[in-house]
This record gives structure tokens, sequence and C-alpha cells, in this order.
């Protein structure tokens, strides 16, 4: 009895303490989707910004995966409860921009927290994706990644191939995945994210247009062009290869890791912000840039982010405001963002950062990591290759992967699938563009 | 049959359905009232604008092939649930019924997966047969057979169904052994001093006697097949493979919350509501009347 009114007591006198110390500062809300590793960086940098001054204290909270984190936002701005800072995925970046009156521009809050906001620090293609067209830039760049490409050295050796040279192009993972499957391997290549790696990416990357008007940058109601023959050769021979096994179809986001990770298959497509997982497993890999195609003019051109950023909602007040901008000033110094890189696997996003991470000899110790960025800004970006951005890209993503599933499933062309798929999706842009536009 | 009993006096009365009409008012007249309103307009995601349409939300829904389709696969979906559901639950209530020993534990056990979320149980389900690392999946594989319910929708189909029943089974079980407690024992003997064997004494004696029962539990599953099973399925398909298992519940959820369209979402859920009522409504006129109630 004795021992339970101490506990009491203890608990009550924690509380106090702990009200006591939110009254002091004042406290924003930063609501993010990072799991495992990622979200012990997210933690350990709301705990640096808030030993390293009083005034504010950023207040990280899990809200499920990149879509559930973007619904409970949408519902929390409904319901007036709306965090913060919400980290939003690059899909959900059309959504936002879309809804003026929810969220304030990053710059914007830069500018007001008195911070000398310099454009030209952060890396261009990076910012330009989360910037709107006259260039103030929207949302801040959290953790931004690019697909490439991983490979296991132990079967590239049981298949007689050279571990040491990755496949660069598409036909060449197509020869190198049969060759694999021939050898005995359970199975050759397979693909996390379908739509943004076959689809976005493989659009940028060959500098192909992935939709009209500068793939949705210039307008609400682009028009999907995701069905051009070199689209089309590219799906069918997907759906060869996974016919004779050699493609293994591994699930719409990130679950195809698993079948690289637990040894079944050779080859993958994935985020470079997969690396985390990747270097922690057992297999003997190997890192390549993403695939093109050799006969494409003009590639391989750049890729587009993928990742997440943060945005900032409206209607707070000007203190909270100033608090978010000084966490945003906070989040871009150089040695925070060199270390995010660095045990993350996702992109710098200052000059600076990539700069200083370059001097410490980093890339010349790990090999590969440099290739997400250099992918993404060695050449300057064109009208295939700024970003894309609709303004339903979710649902458009979920058509995408309808028509791709029932094509691997053997039953309908990659032709068909593709019509169907641009089809729909530009029915749905359309309908969802009339809900906006006002 | 019918007696009408009267008490006297309103305010009591009032006062002790009061608590259960404040709740019904709050969960279910006001969200439903809501869903109403917001099917008849075209709003964004945010609320930041929002315009009436009149019935264009309606019409987009009952023209379009996708709503058609998930009609489809919800009729297939809950139908094979509850017939499942209910037979395992039958078969394992007639056999429990007839053990000597044991007997308590066997029911105890019948009733655990009662008492799993569905989100878990579509967890567990996924990690026993998913392709990449499902240990039945691989055994499956092994064995010849070509396991792959990421791309194969009959597969994914009979998964999410199986899962579903298995967690519904301990329900109807409880039910049906409770129902089979209630039969008088003198009526089965003397079936058995007859020469009824057990076969026929199930069938001529037990389950006509257990209609009741078995129309109670055929409402409850139906409407734990289309509303309940939501868990399940977004845990164990999320609807797909390209939209084989994607039911009417979940397909509200997908178009509302993923597709951000609120409006075609809400006349969804609108016309969800009705088929559940009229389903209940044809339930309790054409299928009570072959009840026999004891």
């Amino acid at each position: 009895m004795f021992r339970f009114k101490a506990l009491l007591a203890g608990t009550a006198m924690a509380l106090v303490a702990s009200a006591g110390s939110a009254r002091a500062a004042t406290e924003l809300q930063w609501w993010h989707a990072m799991e495992g590793g990622n979200n012990e960086v997210v933690e350990q940098l709301a705990r640096e910004f808030n030993e390293s001054q009083s005034d504010y204290k950023v207040v990280p909270v899990y809200k499920g995966k990149y879509p559930e984190t973007l619904q409970a936002g949408i519902a929390a701005f409904r319901a007036r409860q709306a965090p913060h800072i919400i980290q939003v995925f690059d899909v959900g970046t059309g959504v936002m921009m879309a809804a003026k009156g929810a969220v304030k521009p990053v710059a914007e809050v830069l500018r007001e927290a008195g911070a000398t906001f310099d454009k030209s620090q952060y890396l261009a293609g990076i910012v330009g994706y989360y910037s709107t067209t006259d260039g103030e830039m929207l949302s801040f760049p959290y953790n931004s990644s690019s697909p490439i490409l991983y490979y296991n050295k132990e079967a590239f050796r049981k298949a007689g191939l050279d571990e040491n040279t990755p496949p660069r192009t598409w036909p060449e993972v197509f020869e190198a995945a049969r060759a694999i499957k021939a050898s005995g391997w359970a199975c050759g290549y397979t693909t996390t994210w379908p739509t943004w790696i076959h689809l976005e990416n493989f659009s940028a990357w060959n500098n192909r247009p992935y939709a009209s008007d500068a793939n949705g940058l210039n307008s609400l109601t682009p028009k999907l062009a995701i069905n051009s023959p070199i689209n089309v050769r590219h799906f069918q021979t997907l759906a060869d290869l996974q016919k004779d096994g050699s493609f293994s179809y591994g699930g719409r986001t990130s679950e195809a890791k698993l079948k690289f990770l637990n040894g079944e298959c050779a080859i993958l497509t994935e985020s470079s912000g997969g690396l985390a997982d990747i270097s922690k497993s057992t297999i003997d890999y190997g890192i390549g840039q993403l695939p093109y195609y050799p006969d494409a003019e003009g590639a391989p051109q750049n890729t587009i982010p993928g990742g997440a950023s943060l945005w900032v909602f409206a209607g707070k007040t000007a203190g909270e405001y100033k608090g978010v901008g000084r966490f945003f000033q906070f989040l871009s110094q150089t040695p925070i963002q060199a270390r995010l890189h660095q045990v993350s696997g996702y992109l710098p996003v200052t000059m600076e950062a990539y700069q200083a991470t370059k001097d410490q000899g980093f890339y010349d110790k790990n090999p590969g990591r440099e290739t997400p960025i250099l992918q993404m800004m060695g050449k300057e970006p064109t009208e295939n290759s700024r970003g894309v951005r609709l303004v339903n890209l979710p649902q458009v993503r979920d058509i995408q992967n309808e028509e791709i599933e029932a094509m691997l499933a053997g039953r309908q062309d990659a032709k068909t699938a593709l019509d169907k798929a641009a089809e729909r999706a530009n029915a749905a842009v359309e309908q969802a563009a009339r809900a906006v536009a006002k | 049959m019918h007696r009408r009993v009267l008490f006297p006096g309103t305010l009591l009365p009032l006062l002790l359905v009061a608590p259960q009409i404040a709740i019904t008012s709050v969960f279910f007249f006001w969200p439903a009232y809501r869903a109403l309103e917001s099917s008849l307009y075209r709003e964004d995601p945010f609320g930041l604008s929002s315009t009436f349409v009149g019935l264009e939300n309606f019409r987009e829904v009952l023209s379009s092939p996708g709503y058609l389709h998930s009609l489809g696969v919800t009729a297939v979906f809950s139908l094979s649930v509850a017939l499942l559901a209910l037979t395992a639950g039958l078969v394992f209530a007639a056999m429990a019924d007839r053990v000597l020993r044991g007997r308590t534990v066997y029911r105890t056990l019948l009733i655990w997966p009662y008492a799993v979320a569905p989100a878990l149980a579509g967890m567990l389900w996924l990690f026993l047969f998913s392709p990449a690392m499902g240990t039945l999946a691989i055994w499956l594989r092994r064995a010849g057979v070509p396991w792959d319910p990421l791309l194969n929708g009959d597969q994914a189909m009979l998964l999410v169904v199986v899962a579903a029943s298995w967690k519904q089974v301990s329900y109807n079980f409880l039910f049906f052994v409770a129902g089979m407690q209630a039969i008088p024992r003198s009526l089965i003997e003397a079936a058995a001093i007859d020469g009824a064997g057990p076969a026929r004494r199930f069938f001529t004696i037990i389950f006509p006697l257990l209609s009741p029962t078995t129309f109670f539990l055929l409402v409850v599953n139906t409407v734990y097949a289309f509303f309940d099973t939501f868990g399940i399925i977004h845990a164990v398909t999320g609807g797909g493979p390209a939209r084989a298992t994607e039911t009417l519940v979940y397909k509200v959820y997908n178009d509302g919350f993923v597709g951000l369209d609120l409006g075609g979402s809400s006349a969804q859920s609108v016309i969800l509501m009705a088929i559940v009522v009229a389903l209940t409504v044809i339930q309790f006129r054409y299928v009570e009347r072959k009840v026999h109630y004891a």
C-alpha cells in the first residue's frame, strides 16, 4: 500500500514537472512517418534542437506510414487540430500544393523568422521540385531519395557475371536476370515502387514525358503519356520475364526489398533510402545507378526526387512560426545535413553538406553512396525531368498499380495495360482538378 | 402469437432508452447525416472549397465499372465468409457437443481467435502466406503449388476469405454450442431409442431446432463480412491485386482517404448503408419465416 502511494506521488510530481516545463517553451508538433533507424534520427534531431535553445520544444509524433500521415494531417486540419509541421511524401506534394489556404510556404516562414534564405545553397533539383512555378519554396526538403540498383554479388559470381560491373541499361538488367535465373537462383530481378521507379523516374531518366504540361508542373489537368512505345516495350519485357520467373513482382510499395534481403532475388531497384536496411543485412551487395535505355535520346537524363518534405500548416500564431523557422534553420546546418545523409542514405539538401561529405572522404570509403546524388544532379533538368506533379498522384498510382498487376498476372498485354492506365488516370485527374480548381 | 404488454408511464421508459438513443445519435445518426450531406457536394480534401453538385456523385459512382466490379467482389466475399464461418462453427459445435472428456478445454481454445483484432488477424495470415516471407507460402511452393496472391486474384480472395472466416468461426461456435445446449436431451434420447443415428439426429432434430440461432448468425455474419473485415483486407491484400479483393467498404476507404475524393466516397457509403438496410429487411421478412422458434 505504501509503495502504491509513493508511486502515485511520484507520478503526480512527474506530471507537475512536465507541465511546468511545457509552459515555459512553445510546443511545436511535428508529425512524421519515419520508422526504425530513420525514426531514431528524427527523435535525435528534435532532442538536439530542444537542447540547443529554450524557447521552443519540437515534439515529434509518429503517425504511421506516409499515406496515413498525410491522411491524419488532412483530418486534423479539417478538425482545426493541425500540427505545425507535417512530413508529406513526394506523391502528396501535388495534394499539398493545391491546398493553398491550408499551408504556409516555407520560404515565408524562414523569412519571417529572420533567416536569410538563399536558394542557391540548396540542391537545385530538390528545391525546384518543392517550389512553385515562380520559384517560391513551399516545403522544406527533409529526406530526398533517388531510385538506384542493388545487386547480389554472390548471385553474379554463380551466374558467371562480373561482380564488379552492375548492369547499366535495362537490356543488360534483363539479360543478367535471365542468366541468374538459368544458373539456378530463385529469381533474377525484382523492384520496389513500380510506379515511382518504372513510370515516373523511368520517364525522367530516359528523358521522355510522363505527362503533358511539363509533367503537370504547368497545369492542373495534364494528360498522361505513359503509353508510348518505349514504356510498352519496357513493361512487356517485365511481363514476359515474370512468366519465366526471371522477374518476380513484390508489391506496390517497398515489400520487394524483402525478396532481396532474403536472398531470393539477385537484382533490386529500390530507393537509396533503403540502404539503411540493406547495409545491415548479410547480403554481399553492390550498388549501381538506375538503368536506362541506350536508344532513348538524352538518356540517362536525371532522376526526380522521392522521399518526403516538411510542410507547415496555416493558421498558427506568429510566435509559433518563428519557432518553426528556427527549427528549419537548425536542420539546414551543414553538420546536421551531412550526418543525416551519411546515416540514412537520403540525399543531403544543401550543397555545403554534400561538399563536406565529399571532403571527409565519405564517398571514397563508401563507393556507390554518391550515385543517387549524381543521378539527380548530373544534368540540367529538362521539361521531362523537373518532376511529376498531379493533384491526385496517390490515386493515379493506385490505378497504374492495378493495371500493372493485371498485366503481370497475364490477363492483358502491356499496351492494353498502359492505355487503360493512362485513360483511367486522365479521367481521375480531371475529376480531382475540378474539386480543387475554384 | 404476438402478445402486447403495456406498461404505464412515459418518463421512466424514456429515461431508460435515453442512453441508447444518445449513443446511436452520436455514433450513427450524426455521421450518417454528415455522409449524406457531403455526398451531395464536391469538395477538396482540406475542406477549403465545396460546391453543391446534387446527385452527380451518385451518378458517377453507379456508372463506374469499378463500382460494379466491387459490388461483385463484395457478394462473393460476403457469401463465402458467411457460409464458411457458419459451416465451420456448426461443425465444431456439433463435435464439441459430443466430446465427453476435456470439453471445456476444446471450447475455450475454439473461442480464442475471436479475441484477436482484425488487423492483427490479417497480419498473422499475411506472415503465414506472404510470398516473400510466409512459412506456409514457402511450403506450398515447394509442394509445387504456384502460390502468388500478390498477382493471382483468386488466391488473394481465398486468403482474405479464410482469414476473415477464421476470425468469425469462434463467435458462431459459441452461439451454436449455446443453442445445442438449449435443445432438450429427452428429444435426442427419444430419437436415439427409435434408432436414429448421430447424423440423422443432427439433421432432423438438432439443425431445425437451431434455426433461430442460425438465422441470427446469418444476419450477424453478413454484417460482419460487409463492415468488420476492413482491417483484414487492409492488412493482407490492400484490395489488390488489380482490385480483386476490393470490397465496397474497402473502396469507400480507398477512394476517400487515398484518392481523396470525399464526395464520391460519401456517396458510396450512403449506397452501402442502403444495401445493408435492404439486406437485413429481406432477411427478416423472408428468411425468418422459415425459422422455427421453439
